[in-house]
């Protein structure tokens, strides 16, 4: 077995959406390296409210890297230095005995801080909620057979929407730009003949939301899909400034 | 609001504008350079300077110069509307940010190496492109050609010698021979003199430093605004991004000034 570890965290505290914030630093003894990095948190405010204090309030839900809630920012990286996981899935053995761990939400003017490490996302709901879905009318279920969808359109949709939200892209990047996830929405259903009708319609929709919400633009720096958990590749954007142009250029709106 | 500002005023739309006039100006540094090697001839500048008046007066060129002087500044504002605009996504900066581990850092400085560029381009103006067209300094020189001897002798005219046409060619012959004379306006001996200078020959090479790493990222990212992003032509649009934009284009130019400081 390995060491515990003994650790210097220095965490974002800020009381509400108002206060102004400040680091607090804080130290963790004896944490097992096969404890997550929210474990490690959960022994930590367990301390903090023996001691009578105000527990650091951090964003989870699932702890298993599918509902995207863990949003921090560990030392200048979303969720750490793994790639590829969430911050739910990163293991405190991905640290070293003595090592100070800087923690802080998600910065971008879309995503206020509500308190500590927490972050208001509901800008992305709003994008969604301009075009990321398609209409249907119920009625009785289609014969599977009849929407013939090549494989690889099929596994490169499934690619994209496996996106979770966690707004890692937009921590990610300098400009604080959500095109990876706002791409990510666009192409899973560009891709299947279920998102035809909309298509045109939807991409001009989420784009014009994604830029009324404030997130900045897209540089091309790589920086989101090199620290997305489900690894969404850029070629999601590539596509959705595809479509983006044309149908800028071929829809009658 | 009408489609077409509506498109632009995107952020997609002023990326679009950003890849579009910055591969205009990419197209404008190949001809730059092919054009320029004729510095590198032994021909006391004659190939060079004629080919300096082809390009300030003939009307498609000077057309197209005056699209990419727009081009050149409406990259650069762009440019740093857009960086003001990212910024104000991310009020509250990060107390560590750790780029590195994701993005090349051409990438995130864009701005800064444009911004050496810009201020470049200025200083550069005013060395060849202000003195040639409105500058005092640089007289005409004559350029007499053996036509059947193949042989070539350049005689630099009076500091007041001027003529209407930037340049001037007759024929003559006497006993000794055949001979087509040109007077041209002598730029390549500009050229050759600011190039003297250390220190603007040093600040010359430094920018193409700050050109290379530009288009190292620019270039690719054009593409990628585009919407091209494919396995099929990723592999070629990066070798050219990296070898030729940003190695053999700003080597090429930084070699010029090289070149004339240790003739
Ligand atoms: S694209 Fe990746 S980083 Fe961005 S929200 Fe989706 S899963 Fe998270
Ligand atoms: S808590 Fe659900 S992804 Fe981390």
């Amino acid at each position: 077995m390995e060491k515990n570890l003994n650790l210097s965290l220095k965490v974002w505290r800020q009381k509400n959406a108002k206060d102004k914030g400040q680091f607090e630093t804080y130290k963790v003894n004896d944490i097992s390296t096969d404890m997550s990095f929210l474990e490690m948190f959960d022994v930590l405010n367990e301390r903090l409210i023996v001691d009578g204090k105000e527990p650091i309030a951090f964003d989870h839900d699932c702890r298993e890297g599918i509902c995207g809630m863990c949003s921090m920012f560990i030392n200048g990286r979303p969720h750490g230095p793994k790639q590829g996981v969430t911050t739910c899935q990163l293991h405190m053995r991905s640290f070293n005995d003595g090592d100070t761990i800087v923690v802080e939400p998600w910065r971008a003017s879309p995503f206020p801080v509500i308190k500590d490490l927490v972050v208001d996302r509901s800008a992305f709901d709003r994008i969604i909620s301009a075009g990321g879905f398609i209409s249907i009318n119920t009625g009785n279920a289609q014969d599977a057979n009849s929407l013939p969808i090549p494989k690889d359109d099929a596994d490169e949709s499934f690619a994209a929407a496996s996106c979770i939200g966690c707004g890692a892209c937009v921590a990610a990047c300098k400009n604080a730009s959500a095109m990876l996830f706002v791409s990510a929405k666009v192409s899973q259903l560009a891709l299947l003949p279920q998102g035809q009708p909309e298509r045109k319609q939807r991409v001009m929709e989420m784009v014009a939301q994604m830029d009324s919400e404030g997130f900045g633009s897209c540089t091309n720096t790589g920086a989101c899909s090199a620290e997305c958990p489900k690894e969404i590749s850029l070629t999601h954007i590539a596509r959705m400034n595809r479509d983006y142009i044309s149908a800028e250029l071929s829809s009658t709106k | 609001m009408n489609w077409v500002t509506k498109m632009f005023s995107s952020s997609l739309g002023q990326k679009f504008i950003m890849a579009l006039t910055g591969l205009f100006l990419c197209t404008f540094l190949v001809i730059h350079m092919i054009g320029n090697l004729q510095l590198f001839k032994s021909d006391f500048g004659l190939a060079f300077n004629t080919y300096a008046v082809f390009m300030t007066t003939f009307p498609l060129i000077k057309v197209v110069s005056y699209l990419l002087y727009a081009s050149v500044l409406f990259h650069a504002f762009k440019g740093f509307m857009l960086i003001a605009k990212n910024r104000k996504a991310r009020p509250v900066k990060y107390a560590v940010q750790d780029g590195a581990a994701n993005s090349h850092w051409t990438s995130r400085n864009m701005g800064i190496l444009g911004t050496i560029i810009l201020l470049f381009i200025v200083v550069h103006m005013k060395n060849f492109w202000y003195e040639y067209k409105f500058g005092h300094d640089v007289g005409y020189t004559a350029y007499i050609q053996d036509i059947h001897k193949d042989t070539l002798v350049s005689q630099a005219m009076e500091p007041t010698y001027t003529q209407v046409k930037k340049i001037e060619e007759v024929n003559y012959s006497n006993e000794s021979g055949q001979y087509h004379v040109t007077i041209v306006k002598d730029l390549y001996k500009e050229v050759a003199v600011e190039f003297k200078e250390w220190w603007l020959v040093a600040l010359y090479v430094l920018c193409m430093f700050a050109v290379a790493f530009h288009l190292y990222h620019g270039f690719q990212s054009a593409f990628q605004t585009f919407g091209i992003n494919h396995s099929k032509f990723n592999g070629l649009i990066k070798f050219i991004g990296i070898w030729f934009f940003s190695v053999i284009i700003p080597a090429s130019f930084a070699a010029m000034p090289l070149f004339f400081f240790f003739k």
